[in-house]
């Protein structure tokens, strides 16, 4: 099935020893040059890249903190080393968060530390971990910095909360600014400016999409639940991942949104201009890509007149939706003051939940015992509710409020310290598949250990990363893609229409 | 007045030199570099007493670290503690009797804390030096530098140990030379090879402090991850130069 080893599941997930080199091949396509232009980053190789290398170095530590104070803290105490996902699947020490961030430390330290200087002026800048920029560390750059998912796994357990994720983003931003970006990613934004959404659905195409799904869910339930479009004047702008649209399980989810929707009684619409959640922007660390992906949602908004913008289900969607918004596409008093913004689906359903609006047949799910698996972008870089793990919270009561049957996976491997689906990040492609399949060894021994120990037969996400990745992964390991389901999809499936139009 | 006395007096006052300037200007490079984004590791303090609290569990407590590793953190936090309660033990050396403080340093508690947690910090030295060179994946992400750094910082505490517990030194000669430092009226050093290694090296120390990974000390402090308060959609969060983005950009639709 694969031309590489996939690794055993383990009873006991144990850390593994280091094997240098172990993935020193793994590299995505490179962008080609128009892609690179639509985004304006140089098309190619830039001469003289190393000097830009280290001016755009010096441009990023005067303009992130995190960034110039990461770089200057880490004391090599070792506590992240076996915290990342790629590390346990793959044993490779690149992949361990420090190596990780050491592969651009040693290049800051060689420019921009006194240390760093004095002893490369001696010709052994080894003595402090200083290596100047070549090809060579380039070529390690382009591999391992297409190994970190930004899952941020390594920050919770850092003494100094050092975010790997902070290095990984500068180290794509270094890259594109010399020319040297990621097919995927940048191919992705392109169709974003272009049309509106990460899959290039232009507006027709999603018009049919929806008019199909309604007629779908008027068979299925008798009940003309609408799937509105680019509606003027709807209360809710909802912005959800465009794999929602056809991909399973996520148009599941879909469905389970606009049924809840219907249930509210409040109008609600989707826009073709914002028809997409996701901001590959963060993936690549630039700023400014993802501020121009987030004023197509303002501007959305302002057209269409809402009053609440709803996301739906999606990780690292969310985190740029909850944490960044408001910084890159606000202030919002334009809108409703009385709701936050943006709200996700979770929040919207638990609400009404909480408020007794919906009304389930829990029986509906009984086929199917559940587990819940933590995206690690809305764990760890988000938050829903008022208080702080709400994220954690607020999913699994959505899913208790629709399933008899819960449990959850080792404490170890959930909530902050939840594992990584092994595709974030801008890592969810076919040329990244060994990386993605490795990956997911630590999800897949955690979800292995619930289905033996308590028969789980489900893993809900809220993420269309996690469901892409986990569906098309989780099968190496011996699951089936129809155990991954859609949060909304337990919601779709047990909620009961009462308003029948 | 010895030549050595002469030379020791002058190195401190450059190594203190160095340690204050070179620290100061690091605190204030941080301090003046912006976080364009609210990134902290959540679930987060909503407050800023949560965030107070969150960073006082990380300093005194080295929260975080207790998560990801028992023995990395009992070893860390043993020299740590050791090295808090040898400063204050260290005092003494610096002060008069009629100073303000010194019924409070002087305490039999404090000093004899001081002098047993030496041994306590030689422990917690080892055992990260131990592990450091026995943990495939410590060693190889450490530097000759990493190694040196904890041989300097064990010579110091061995050296200190020795002369607190085993080969006693002129300690009154020896505060005298201190107190000769601070108020510019210099004495002479007991020239005693316990006494020379251990000063020597603190020196050292100073010295490479703001230009090292001991800037964890004061980098810790300004961790967005750790410091920052969980508001983004209550509370818009913009940086100077993200303003100036969205800034330009309204002046161009206006044009
Ligand atoms: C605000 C004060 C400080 C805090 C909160 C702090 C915290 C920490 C933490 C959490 C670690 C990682 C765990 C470990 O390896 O011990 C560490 C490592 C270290 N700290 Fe500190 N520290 C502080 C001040 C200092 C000072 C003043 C020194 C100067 C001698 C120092 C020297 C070291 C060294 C050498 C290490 C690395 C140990 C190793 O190689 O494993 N620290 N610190
Ligand atoms: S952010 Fe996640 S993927 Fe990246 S180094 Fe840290 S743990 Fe690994
Ligand atoms: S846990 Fe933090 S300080 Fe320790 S090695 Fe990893 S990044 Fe460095």
């Amino acid at each position: 099935m694969a031309d590489f080893e996939v690794p055993e599941l383990q009873e006991i997930p144990l850390v593994p020893h280091i094997k240098e080199g172990a993935m020193a091949h793994s590299q995505p396509y490179i962008a080609k040059a128009p892609f690179q232009e639509a985004l304006g980053f140089p098309g190619e190789l830039v001469e003289n890249w190393e000097e830009k290398v280290y001016e755009k170095m010096d441009d990023l530590r005067k303009r992130y903190r995190s960034f110039q104070v990461y770089l200057d803290s880490c004391v090599k105490c070792g506590a992240c080393t076996d915290k990342c996902h790629y590390f346990l699947g793959t044993a490779d020490p690149k992949n361990m968060p420090v190596a990780r961030q050491d592969l651009l430390r040693k290049v800051y330290r060689s420019k921009f530390t006194f240390a760093g200087k004095f002893w490369t002026k001696l010709g052994m800048p080894w003595m402090v971990g200083a290596q100047k920029m070549d090809k060579g560390v380039l070529d390690e750059w382009y591999s391992y910095f297409h190994q970190c998912s930004q899952c941020r796994r390594c920050s919770v357990y850092c003494p100094y909360g050092i975010d790997t994720a902070e290095i990984s983003m500068a180290a794509r931003e270094i890259m594109d600014s010399i020319g040297v970006g990621q097919k995927y990613c940048n191919e992705i934004l392109g169709k974003v400016f272009k049309i509106g959404n990460n899959l290039g659905l232009p507006q027709p195409a999603l018009l049919n999409t929806l008019e199909g799904l309604e007629e779908e869910v008027e068979e299925d339930t008798g009940v003309a639940v609408k799937f509105p479009l680019d509606v003027k004047g709807a209360d809710i702008l909802l912005v959800t991942p465009s794999a929602d649209f056809f991909a399973e399980p996520h148009v599941d989810g879909l469905i389970g949104y606009a049924k809840v929707f219907h249930e509210s009684g409040i109008s609600w619409t989707i826009s073709s201009y914002a028809s997409e959640a996701g901001n590959f922007g963060m993936f690549i660390g630039s700023y400014e890509t993802m501020r121009k992906a987030a004023q197509r949602i303002r501007k959305a908004a302002l057209d269409l007149g809402v009053k609440r913008i709803v996301f739906g289900e999606c990780g690292h969607a969310w985190r740029v939706a909850y944490s960044f918004l408001n910084t890159l596409a606000g202030p919002w008093d334009f809108l409703d003051p009385n709701y936050p913004v943006p709200q996700h689906i979770c929040e919207f359903t638990h609400d009404l939940i909480q408020r007794d609006k919906l009304t389930f047949d829990k029986s509906a799910n009984d086929h199917r015992v559940m587990t819940y698996h933590d995206s690690c972008n809305v764990a760890r870089g988000s938050r829903m509710g008022d208080k702080p793990g709400g994220q954690m919270e607020i999913p699994r009561a959505v899913i208790k409020a629709c399933c008899n049957n819960f449990h959850d996976m080792p404490p170890e491997t959930i909530g902050e310290a939840t594992f990584c689906c092994g595709g974030g990040g801008g890592i969810l492609t076919d040329d990244l598949m060994e990386i993605r399949v490795k990956g997911a060894q630590p999800r897949a021994e955690a979800l292995k250990q619930v289905t033996e120990n308590n028969g789980v037969t489900h893993m809900a996400a809220i993420c269309a990363i996690c469901k892409s990745q986990f569906t098309k992964v989780l099968p190496y390991y011996g699951f089936t893609m129809d155990q991954i389901v859609s949060v909304h999809q337990l919601v779709s499936d047990a909620i009961v229409l009462t308003k029948k139009d | 007045m010895t030549a050595l006395s002469i030379f020791f007096a002058l190195l401190f006052y450059a190594a203190m030199a160095v340690f204050v300037v070179g620290l100061v200007c690091k605190i204030i490079q941080y301090s003046r570099t912006p976080a364009p984004l609210k990134i902290p590791t959540t679930p987060a303090p909503v407050t800023q007493t949560g965030v107070v609290l969150r960073m006082a569990s990380e300093v005194i407590l080295f929260a975080s670290l207790f998560k990801s590793s028992k023995w990395t953190w009992i070893f860390g936090w043993m020299f740590h503690l050791a090295l808090l309660l040898a400063f204050f033990r260290h005092l003494r050396y610096a002060m008069t009797p009629d100073s303000m403080l010194w019924p409070l340093v002087n305490l039999k508690l404090i000093q004899a804390a001081g002098q047993y947690g030496a041994y306590v910090m030689l422990i917690g030295l080892l055992g990260l030096f131990v592990r450091r060179i026995f943990v495939d994946r410590v060693r190889y992400i450490s530097a000759p530098s990493d190694y040196l750094m904890l041989i300097l910082i064990l010579t110091i505490a061995g050296s200190g140990t020795l002369m607190s517990f085993v080969a006693h030194t002129d300690i009154v000669q020896l505060k005298a030379f201190i107190l000769g430092l601070i108020y510019f009226d210099w004495q002479t050093l007991p020239a005693d090879g316990l006494v020379i290694t251990h000063l020597g090296l603190v020196a050292l120390l100073m010295f490479i402090f703001p230009i090292s990974k001991l800037l964890h000390a004061p980098g810790m402090f300004f961790s967005p991850t750790r410091n920052q308060i969980d508001n983004p959609r209550e509370k818009r969060h913009i940086s100077a130069w993200g303003k100036a983005i969205d800034d330009a950009e309204a002046k161009m639709t206006v044009d």
